[in-house]
């Protein structure tokens, strides 16, 4: 039986415990009784009770039974086998007993391996026919068990509530486990990372090039995993994205909001937003299809050298994408500013601009700083665009033209097609994510305090 | 005041005085600011319409596929009856394509010759055979696709004018081509199989399904994960949460976790569900979990802002009339907030869909060439599926990309549509 079905089996022993509960709730009440709860109630209870601790064995018993198979496996292997072995090896080992219990059989395994794979097989099938027995008798023994507490005074619709209640804190706790899981994952894989690399070299080193470090005499080599040059290539493109983004979001949400008559308004605003809207893998493939060749050519034509994969094309269309955020924050933001502070400046005889330069955008400074913050912190944790248009190799420059590279484009490098977790290489990518998630962090804390400081001031 | 003193080219409402240079000056300053928004508008809009239009131009040619008709014959024999999946059909196909090119016998001519062919062709006919076996030993006609050169030099893709060594196609295979084209054996249908194949190493045969398939399964779990999930947090919040240090905590963590990198939560996915708790790499139920975790901040929000929009007089009637706090949300504050609830929702499930960079780092990027059976196969997504066609050196993967984004943008365009007619539809003012 799969774990799909029994699934599906406990929700409907649930039901079952549901129509139960409710019966045996109205025959208390058809003999006369005064209930506390209404019958529906008793049998939600009786529900709860059979399908909760059922559904949570499960869900701890899949996620538990991996490793307690292995232990037991690695426990009943025989001693020529194990005897000295290091974990890297074993782990190797387990990995071929699976593959040839799941019949994929390369070249011709040991005779302990292959009854190994017979025991892993067996250990497998027990474990798989213990949790539907487990996880049935839990069902049945929680109806049996809220079944025989229900009665006339039975509060049943309080423990319902109760259970209830427990279930919504249960839920907005998994917001903080998300933030918890993300934390703990980057700094213990960065920890083993600096284990390997000093904080120090990683962080102010001058070369990246982390294919180095798989040749087995130059592990850990300092000099290697210096980040400067990957952090430098993020600023680059990011500056240049909000080179675009700037100027073109924040005078577009000048004029819709100062200067647009309702209908232009109504109709440029949201074609403004189907560019937030578009998926970032979309304008990855523009930037590589249309943009990067268009500035290649128009830059060859100019005598100029143009890489392929250049700064400008990546960052470029980095900052089509980011202009909805800077026009609609800008557009907010100036939209929240009083509507006197603009007759006030209209009385004293400005003009519309000079009441925009001198009045508003001080006014509705913080906010657009703000929306600048996280459009910055956007740019930096972007991926897509920058994995398809952007360059690989770390490079040092100040030249739009040259490619360069970034955090995001050197994590995913390091990892697609990488499993082992045991090499400087792979674990360099949690580094760069822990670093990336401090800085996104950081810059995202500082906007919201921005912005919160000036709604303050105009309320 | 009047007309008569106002000079031709001057604003004609409310000017009663004689402007002076600086005044001018102050005008043409307004203009000016005037002019960059208009500007910086039209700049947006033509980049957008550039993105639409480039990509719609390149996606044309993967509207059509260009295919060839054979008449085959199965000698009997040839394909055992009782098992006919077993038949050696490419030496079958090769051998009606050398009776429609008689005079082509050298080796290296005859490879040339097949380069026109889809490898594709043989499946298409042992599954004919496979359908039908009482074909064997008959003449009967076998459509399939050309190959990426035959494909391109139909739809016009190859110049046939640039000289030989800057084209990838032969002088000697164009008139093959241009014989096969006067026996009308070259056909352009609409291209299914761009939605029903799996993914290919061949551009003629790559497909969407396996893609389709594993995005349907992803967004599936992420529903199945983030909705309860997320509305439950967000009732808890709203309507039952103290006012306290924990609660805050909780609202700080998921206004930052909205604003996370993508990429970060594929370092979590990779982490935690690969690593820590063994789950299959690759697989949609992975991709289906991390996505959930991206798409849970903006339900919860959608839903907070949809559950305050409720007026209060509608809990005091509720709980007046003797219902429990639970019985309150539960049968009349959700109900009434559901529309905007179910609003947010799609329209997180559509950043979901589009969402790429997680799903390469838990390996859904793979090359799988057939659909998954269930969410814990291996399988891609529609957006990995783009990356790995745009990089992917074919010229026929050109414009499979652009077609696939053209239905991912498909997609979206439908989901947000549907989001915005339930807002306009069910949108209630108290």
């Amino acid at each position: 039986m799969s774990v799909t079905m029994l699934f599906i089996t406990i929700l409907v022993l649930a039901l079952l415990g549901y129509l139960l509960g409710r019966a045996n709730a109205s025959g208390l009440k058809a003999s006369g009784n005064a209930l506390h709860s209404i019958p529906p109630y008793h049998g939600y209870y009786v529900a709860l009770w059979c399908g909760l601790p059922a559904l949570l064995l499960i869900l701890v018993w899949q996620a538990a039974q991996g490793s307690v198979v292995d232990q037991l496996l690695i426990a009943s292997l025989p001693g020529h086998l194990t005897d000295g072995v290091s974990p890297a090896r074993i782990s190797l080992m387990l990995g071929e007993i699976k593959n040839v219990a799941a019949g994929r059989v390369f070249g011709t395994p040991e005779q302990a391996i292959i009854e190994a794979a017979e025991t892993y097989k067996t250990f497998q099938n027990t474990a798989g026919y213990a949790l539907v027995v487990c996880g049935l008798s839990a069902a049945v023994a929680g109806i049996a068990f809220a079944r025989a507490r229900l009665s006339p005074e039975f509060r049943a619709r309080n423990r319902v509530d109760g259970i209830l209640r427990g279930l919504l804190i249960l839920s907005s706790i998994i917001a903080i486990l998300t933030t918890l899981g993300i934390i703990l994952s980057l700094v213990i894989e960065s920890l083993a990372f600096f284990a390997r690399v000093p904080v120090f070299s990683f962080l102010f080193g001058m070369e990246w090039s982390p294919q180095m470090a798989m040749r087995s005499d130059q592990i850990a080599a300092e000099g290697a995993f210096g980040a400067v040059p990957v952090f430098w290539g993020t600023i680059f493109i990011s500056a240049i994205a909000m080179f675009v983004a700037l100027p073109v979001g924040l005078f577009s949400a000048i004029y819709l909001v100062e200067y647009a008559d309702k209908r232009i308004r109504s109709a440029v605003k949201p074609l403004l937003e189907v560019l937030a809207g578009i998926p970032t893998i979309v304008y990855g493939f523009f930037a590589v299809l249309t943009v990067a060749p268009f500035i290649r050519e128009f830059g060859m034509s100019m005598g100029l050298d143009v890489a392929s994969n250049s700064a400008l094309a990546a960052g470029g269309v980095m900052g089509i994408m980011l202009i909805p955020f800077i026009s609609s924050f800008s557009d907010d933001a100036i939209s929240a500013v009083p509507q006197s502070m603009r007759d006030g400046a209209y009385a004293l005889g400005a003009t519309k601009a000079e009441t925009i330069r001198q009045v508003l955008l001080p006014a509705a400074l913080p906010g657009i700083v703000g929306g600048v913050l996280l459009a910055t912190s956007r740019a930096i944790g972007e991926t897509m665009i920058v994995v398809m248009a952007a360059g690989l190799t770390a490079t040092l420059t100040a030249n739009p033209l040259e490619g360069v590279t970034t955090v995001t484009v050197q994590i995913v490098t390091l990892l697609i097609g990488d499993t082992e977790f045991d090499s400087p290489k792979t674990l360099a990518a949690f580094g760069l994510g822990l670093v990336l998630f401090i800085s996104t962090l950081a810059l995202n804390i500082v906007a919201l305090q921005v912005v919160k400081r000036y709604r303050e001031r105009y309320e | 005041m009047s007309d008569t003193t106002a000079r031709p080219g001057e604003p004609k409402r409310g000017v009663w005085y004689e402007p002076d240079a600086k005044l001018r000056r102050r005008h043409a300053a307004d203009k000016r600011l005037r002019a960059y928004g208009i500007a910086a508008i039209v700049f947006a809009l033509a980049m957008l319409a550039t993105l639409v239009g480039t990509i719609a131009i390149t996606a044309a040619p993967a509207v059509t596929q260009t295919m060839v008709t054979l008449e085959v014959v199965v000698p009997e024999g040839a394909v055992d009856p009782t098992d006919p999946r077993g038949g050696s059909y490419q030496k079958i196909l090769n051998e009606s394509i050398a009776r429609i090119f008689p005079d082509v016998d050298a080796p290296r001519e005859l490879r040339e010759l097949r380069q026109l062919f889809s490898n594709g062709g043989q499946y298409a006919l042992r599954d004919k055979v496979v359908a039908d076996p009482s074909l064997i030993g008959r003449t009967f006609e076998v459509t399939f696709p050309l190959s990426d050169i035959g494909d391109q030099l139909h739809k016009g893709v190859i110049d046939r004018d640039l000289p030989p060594d800057y084209r990838r196609v032969s002088d000697t295979q164009i008139g093959w081509y241009d014989r096969l084209v006067e026996q009308g054996r070259i056909s352009a249908p609409l291209n299914w199989g761009m939605i029903f194949n799996a993914d290919s190493r061949f551009p003629e045969l790559a497909g969407l399904w396996g893609a389709l398939i594993g995005s349907f399964y992803a967004l599936l779990i992420c529903f199945i994960v983030s909705f309860p999930v997320g509305i439950a947090a967000a009732v808890y919040l709203e309507e039952f949460a103290p006012k306290n240090r924990f609660t805050d905590i909780i609202e700080v963590n998921i206004n930052n976790l909205a604003a996370v990198p993508s990429i970060v939560f594929g370092l979590l996915g990779l982490a935690v569900f690969l690593n820590f708790f063994g789950m299959p790499r690759s697989a949609p139920i992975v991709g289906g979990l991390v996505l959930s975790l991206m798409t849970l901040p903006t339900i919860i929000i959608a839903t907070r802002a949809a559950l305050k929009a409720v007026p209060p007089s509608i809990r005091e009637a509720a709980i007046g009339v003797g219902a429990s706090k639970m019985q309150t949300v539960g049968h009349h504050v959700l109900p009434l907030a559901m529309p905007g609830i179910l609003t947010g929702t799609i329209i997180g499930l559509a950043q979901a869909l589009g969402e790429t960079a997680p799903l390469l780092l838990i390996g859904m990027n793979a090359f799988i060439t057939a659909a998954p059976d269930s969410m814990f196969n291996p399988s891609t997504a529609l957006p990995t599926q783009i990356y790995i066609w745009a990089d992917s050196p074919e010229r026929g993967f050109t414009s499979r990309t652009s077609a696939a984004i053209i239905v991912l943008l498909g997609f979206l365009v439908c989901m947000n549509a549907i989001a915005i007619y339930m807002r306009k539809r069910f949108e209630r003012r108290w």
